[in-house]
């Protein structure tokens, strides 16, 4: 299914270099990018403006909602509050590069339990479960309270993350 | 100008139909419209050449395709309710269509078109029901048609399913797009003149059906506000008067503009102290290449602020103010009996205050809007916004263009909760776009929705309630005082209009003898605007904690209580108490009226699923509300603990709701998992304040909603079997939560509660 908004433009935003620029070589769900940035600019606006990669969200800009979380090296991360020097070689791994056809087993289980209110904290949250998962495959409820206490919805969505990670952590 | 809010005020019902059902051959131009300008087949009237979809659109919500192709447009903003996705299903299941074949499409703000197309007040089931049930049948009906005179058969022995029209004597079957030629030459039923299906023989409405959006948003390819890039678009992060009112005295943009990927510093002018619903905040946009060059560029601005009247203002002394208020005798906003005789028999009087802040909506998705101005004068907006009439109405007084002119796109929305109602960071959008005469996306940072939010006010009420000599409850006068909507518009607007009064204030529904409901003056020193169930908030808030407490004092069971209070099975209409109008939610109170059997029966419900009669046999700790809002009765048990280390944990919550025919039940469900959630944190962390005329708190640390370990571990809702017409669950699970809970704690811990938020209990 579609989302019905095949309409809109989706293009990739042409970036002005200025002389303030540092080249940054990353390496995004497993394909190597060269970015133009200020050294301080946040993963978060590498990923959404300079990669157009739109599935990781802009909450907060303090590593207080986890609605941008990406993976850096397996570990879940603020990408709001990683500047863009600080990744270095490691691998970042954001929503669009979770599974090759949206098949990851939580994925599975937030449509199986129809978690999603109006959905912008989602993928954050779909990020942190999975950083979760493996690192803990089987996490009793509490552990999975806790490691998912950065993570806010504002939908209140927070049973049915709970019950998808649990179907999820089964599967 | 404050716009025609439905839930704030009277509408003539039968306007409705005109509206709403679509018209005949109006809406024969649909293919051009719908589908943000592509074209997606040809419409019926024309022929298309060979092998070219043709597409038939009998009305403005639904079309088919000879490709067997059913879109349906959801002119409804999705902001998490499910509306997307439930308008939808209920013209596929009328008529008969392939539910998982049904695309859906945004449709554009356009009221002549679709009707209605503001998404708040809960009223999008309630309105849109039957239109919806009729779009879908006027195409079943000349579907069934059709198919009957090429199968030379009566119609009657003929009906839709899966896509297909079916012969059910012969087994005979048609696909939908095979008929769309043929329907070409068929006239267009009336769609008030329909039959419509049976409830019983519906195969979506009133089951669980799941969101239409659930793959891209796991995915991260569904497309929120700020996700949609247009070429050689620019960003703008804008620095506001951090007092409303404030103005621009001075301000030097050189260091802004040295910031690598800045490129210019627009002014954009305020509306003063009352600057309305739908206008921007006096401020200066930074417009740069890219999000982090802004929110840069911004830091670096200087600005020598005339901040105006409202930098004195406190609100904890306005708070003490409304308090010492509601002492004095205020506006009179309904009457019945006397209260002060009643109160002089001698008969126990129970008097309390109780006190709620501001809430700050913080949807986690903060206003963005991108708007393209082009060369021709028009303007082409995407914006995630519940109300995109308001949207394109508001640009096109801002640019003083003609509205046809403005065009309106719908993106999902990260949540609404009643702040993108208002427009103003859309009219931020086309004004820079104007100005620079390139596409500009207004981005908002937290700090930004924290500090220039339209708040929930925050209120003082005082109860005072008599018994007589025998216990009864025969007084009940009910002060109510908070900074109303219509002071963000306008000086003269002190009291809350009729509409907010209406919000669980003089709708009082007890069987009391002597009522008396007054409300008295407070200034609006910021932007009031109304947040999921509005002013339900607080009247629930302390009505339901005032009824527990006297329930208690008198050894009584306070769900026994509130049952014997709501007496006799009677249909209010309160007309000849009223001072002033009563609303009714936008509905006509013959239609709607206040039916005290149906709430009767949400409470005892409820109290049965929850175990209340047992709950001291088992040790548990429940709480008991109930309130009536937006049409839709409620009543919520909230079982509260504490965990080894004293820490509160809320273990179960149980709602029974009547909502009428219930829609579809997974997303009546999830409402009211969500609005525990969302009243979890009203009751108990968050809270907005202002010194000096500027907000104190900054982002999610000083402004604070709750977290999943805070979270209710389960919530229950129990669906009422209804064949009442239906009505909305955004905003009804919301108010009797936070009485409940409340209640609960005072039985938890012996003191009972009159402020909010109940900060300590997290500790």
């Amino acid at each position: 299914m579609t989302t019905g908004f095949s309409e809109f433009y989706y293009i990739k935003v042409p970036y002005h270099k200025t002389d303030a620029m540092e080249k940054y070589r990353l390496s995004v769900n497993g394909n190597m990018q060269e970015v133009s940035a200020p050294e301080d600019m946040p993963l978060l606006w590498v990923i959404r403006d300079l990669l157009s990669l739109k599935g990781t969200k802009f909450g907060c800009g303090q590593a207080l909602c986890g609605a941008c979380t990406v993976h850096v090296d397996g570990v879940a991360t603020r990408s709001c509050s990683l500047p863009v020097s600080a990744v270095g070689d490691r691998k970042i791994t954001t929503i669009e590069g979770l599974s090759a056809d949206g098949d990851h087993p939580l994925q599975k289980a937030w449509q199986e339990h129809v978690v999603p209110q109006c959905g912008y904290c989602q993928t954050g949250q779909l990020m942190n479960a999975a950083a979760l998962l493996n690192e803990k495959p089987h996490p009793s409820e509490t552990e999975i309270e806790e490691a998912m206490a950065g993570n806010l919805c504002r939908c209140g969505t927070y049973n049915r993350i709970k019950d998808a990670i649990l179907t999820a952590s089964k599967s | 100008m404050i716009p025609k809010l439905p839930f704030l005020s009277k509408k003539v019902s039968a306007d409705k139909s005109k509206l709403f059902i679509p018209g005949r051959r109006d809406f024969l131009k649909l293919s051009s419209l719908i589908g943000g300008g592509f074209v997606l087949g040809v419409n019926f009237q024309c022929s298309g050449p060979k092998g070219e979809t043709v597409t038939f659109a009998p009305n403005a919500y639904l079309s088919i395709g000879t490709d067997n192709t059913v879109t349906i447009i959801a002119h409804r903003s999705e902001m998490g309710t499910g509306i997307r996705t439930t308008l939808p299903m209920i013209v596929a299941d009328e008529l008969g269509a392939d539910w998982k074949a049904v695309k859906i499409q945004q449709a554009v703000g356009d009221e002549a078109t679709y009707g209605d197309q503001n998404t708040d007040g809960s009223y999008s089931i309630r309105m849109f029901f039957e239109p919806m049930r009729r779009a879908g049948a006027t195409a079943r009906h000349m579907l069934v048609e059709a198919a009957a005179q090429e199968w030379n058969v009566e119609a009657s022995g003929c009906d839709t399913r899966e896509g297909m029209v079916v012969h059910e004597a012969s087994g005979q079957t048609v696909p939908f797009g095979e008929l769309v030629e043929l329907l070409r030459q068929m006239p267009i039923p009336e769609a008030e003149n329909l039959t419509l299906r049976k409830l019983s023989d519906y195969k979506l409405v009133g089951k669980s059906v799941p969101i239409y959006d659930v793959k891209d948003i796991t995915e991260g390819k569904a497309l929120f506000g700020a996700d949609v890039d247009l070429p050689g678009q620019q960003i703008a992060v804008i620095l506001r008067s951090p007092v409303v009112g404030g103005k621009i005295r001075t301000y030097n943009e050189e260091k802004a503009l040295q910031v690598s990927g800045v490129n210019k510093i627009v002014q954009i002018s305020g509306n003063g102290v009352h600057p309305g619903l739908n206008k921007p905040l006096e401020g200066l946009a930074v417009i740069a290449d890219n999000t982090w060059a802004a929110m840069k560029g911004r830091e670096a601005l200087e600005v020598d602020w005339e901040l105006g009247e409202n930098q004195d203002y406190q609100c904890a002394s306005q708070m003490e103010a409304m308090i010492e208020s509601t002492l004095q005798e205020g506006r009179l906003r309904r009457e019945k009996g006397d209260v002060k005789q009643a109160f002089s028999s001698g008969g126990r009087i129970f008097e309390n205050t109780y006190r709620a802040p501001y809430y700050a909506h913080a949807t986690i998705e903060p206003p963005t809007a991108l708007a393209d101005y082009k060369e021709d004068g028009s303007i082409e907006i995407w914006a995630p916004t519940q109300h995109p009439q308001w949207a394109r109405d508001s640009v096109a007084e801002a640019l003083e263009i003609d509205v046809s002119k403005v065009r309106v796109n719908v993106t999902l929305l990260g949540g609404g909760f009643g702040r993108k109602s208002k427009p103003d960071y859309v009219v931020e959008a086309a004004l820079l776009s104007k100005a620079i005469q390139k596409p500009v996306r207004v981005q908002w940072t937290r700090e930004d929705d924290i500090h220039h939010d339209f708040y929930h006010s925050h209120s003082a009420q005082r109860i005072k309630a008599g018994l007589d000599a025998t216990g009864k409850l025969s007084a009940w006068n009910h002060h109510t005082v908070f900074p109303a909507i219509g002071g963000t518009s306008s000086a003269d607007e002190l009291h809350p209009s009729d509409g907010e009064m209406g919000l669980g204030c003089t709708d009082f529904p007890y069987e009391v003898p002597n009522i008396r409901i007054e409300s008295h003056e407070a200034k609006a020193h910021t932007r009031v605007g109304w947040l999921r169930s509005v002013s339900n908030i607080h009247h629930a808030f302390a009505i339901c904690s005032m009824l527990d407490e006297i329930a208690e004092e008198q050894g009584m069971d306070p769900v026994a209580y509130v049952l014997s209070l709501l007496g006799e099975d009677r249909k209010l209409a309160f007309s000849e108490e009223m001072k002033g109008a009563y609303p009714n939610y936008g509905e006509a109170i013959e239609e709607y009226p206040w039916d005290t059997a149906r709430m009767k029966k949400v409470i005892e419900r409820v109290a049965q699923e929850a175990g209340w009669g047992s709950a001291e046999k088992e040790g548990k700790t429940l709480g008991f509300a109930a309130h009536k809002s937006f049409l839709t009765y409620v009543a919520c048990i909230v079982e509260v603990a504490e965990d080894e280390s004293g820490k509160l944990i809320i273990p179960e919550v149980h709602y029974a709701v009547d909502c009428g025919i219930p829609v579809n039940t997974d997303r009546i469900r999830s409402q009211f998992e969500g609005g525990a959630q969302f009243a979890t944190s009203l009751a108990l962390s968050s809270a907005i304040q202002f010194e000096n005329g500027r907000v104190i708190q900054n982002n999610f640390d000083g402004y604070q909603i709750i977290r999943m370990p805070q979270a209710p571990k389960k919530i229950f809702t129990h669906i009422i079997e209804s064949t009442e017409k239906p009505t909305g669950v955004g905003e009804p699970p919301v108010p009797p939560f936070i009485p409940a809970l409340c209640n609960a704690l005072y039985k938890l811990k012996g003191k009972r509660i009159y402020e909010l938020p109940v900060k300590e209990v997290f500790v």
